[in-house]
């Protein structure tokens, strides 16, 4: 295709580019790049649906409200469902991490927006919060008895040290694949729509057909958007079990 | 964020090639940002939108659960009722037969006595009939024989003879009794 296109450059990646939202300095820790932006924009959103969502308080609640305790009553459940009634008290945290992915993801998905959950950096610090809250709330819960969960306890005694490096290699690689799991979706959708486009900009009439597609992935990516925050909330909700539930091996 | 401006872009962030998400000098910023966002986000999702959805639901669960309450009872009373209509409809029914019964007797009573009455009345009326028929029947024969003994006389006399009244007497009575 590239060939066909002459000098057709498709950078899917420069969508991704942090750069400093005002002037052209340089990068330091606290410089308000477009990432901050749509962090901004998300939280704006957020507080907005939240908060015009829960001020009605009806008894019959209207739509808007009925967003709000439409998501509310389904991260509970799904806390109360998975964790247990130990986790119930992780609630709010759940809540969080699940209204900050969703949105993020859907508002990345407007043309020009910019998606932090499609960066590794940000996805890696919410697993690793989980991770580090699982570990010490384990610990803490637990004390050295959390590393029973290593310790296949239904396994022959054989198999048991070998299960045990198996599984504390699983623990650590979780955040890894916890992470990697949702900015690699978010980045990989973004990279598709863009490389169509990319296409869909100098085929001419043929372009009907990149154009098509991207209208395709485009609703798929609206369902991983809601699927992949999905999918980071339940996995927290399991491995919250590990540290608040009973042995479950 | 074009295509179009790759060129500059690239020229820009040449030390940039590569991943975005791999360059690793970007990542104090965002994750500051990052943290700064979820604070924000936890503070109005913990301290006002969840406590109100918590009350609003918890609202909305006891008004449910009172209204269930409520229709139980109604349900309850309903049933009651029912049951006590089909009892005083039983009670009614039965006071209606006895009530039936008493008056089948009562009208009994009136027509046996109005049938005794009657009776008497009739057998009354008969007997006095019965006299009245003798007494015309007396009266008949008695005037019979009388017609017959002056019929008699005056036959006699007319015949030329002599009206013997004791003669005839015995021939109208022998007569008579023939």
């Amino acid at each position: 295709m590239a060939d066909e296109a002459g000098g057709l450059v498709i950078d899917p990646m420069h969508q991704f580019q942090i750069h400093p939202l005002f002037g052209e300095g340089p990068l330091t820790w606290y410089t308000p790049t477009n990432q901050t932006l749509w962090l901004g924009i998300t939280v704006v959103v957020i507080s907005i649906l939240m908060l015009i969502g829960s001020a009605p308080r009806k008894v019959i609640p209207g739509r808007t409200q009925s967003i709000t305790e439409l998501l509310y009553t389904f991260i509970h459940d799904m806390v109360e469902e998975v964790t247990g009634h130990e986790g119930a008290k992780f609630f709010p945290y759940l809540m969080v991490l699940f209204t900050f992915i969703v949105t993020s993801n859907l508002l990345g998905l407007i043309p020009g927006s910019f998606a932090p959950t499609s960066h590794i950096a940000v996805t890696a610090v919410l697993a690793l919060m989980v991770f580090l809250t699982v570990t010490l709330v384990g610990f803490y819960k637990k004390g050295i008895g959390f590393l029973g969960m290593f310790w296949v306890s239904s396994a022959p005694l054989v198999l048991r040290p070998i299960l045990a490096l198996i599984e504390l290699i699983s623990y650590f690689v979780r955040p890894l694949s916890h992470s990697i799991r949702l900015g690699g979706n978010i980045m990989a959708g973004h990279a598709v729509m863009k490389v169509f486009a990319g296409f869909a900009g100098v085929m001419g009439l043929a372009s009907i057909v990149p154009i098509a597609a991207i209208a395709a992935i485009y609703g798929l990516e609206l369902l991983v958007a809601v699927v992949q925050a999905y999918v980071f909330t339940i996995l927290t909700c399991v491995y919250l079990r590990d540290a608040v539930g009973e042995a479950h091996h | 964020m074009s295509t179009t401006e790759t060129v500059a872009g690239a020229a820009g962030e040449a030390s940039q090639k590569g991943m975005p998400q791999l360059n690793f000098a970007t990542w104090p910023n965002q994750v500051f940002w990052l943290l700064v966002a979820l604070v924000i986000i936890y503070i109005v999702l913990t301290k006002i939108a969840m406590p109100r959805i918590a009350s609003v639901l918890a609202e909305r669960e006891g008004r449910i659960s009172g209204d269930l309450a409520a229709a139980e009872e109604l349900k309850s009373k309903a049933k009651a009722a029912e049951k006590a209509y089909n009892l005083a409809l039983e009670q009614a029914r039965v006071e209606a037969g006895k009530i039936i019964l008493a008056t089948k007797a009562e009208i009994q009573k009136d027509l046996n006595a109005a049938m005794a009455d009657a009776d008497a009345q009739i057998s009354a009326k008969a007997a006095e009939s019965e006299k009245r028929i003798a007494e015309i029947r007396a009266g008949a024969v008695q005037a019979v024989s009388e017609v017959a003994r002056e019929t008699a006389g005056a036959l006699v006399v007319a015949l030329g003879g002599t009206a013997d009244d004791a003669a005839i007497e015995a021939a109208v009575a022998a007569r008579l009794k023939g």
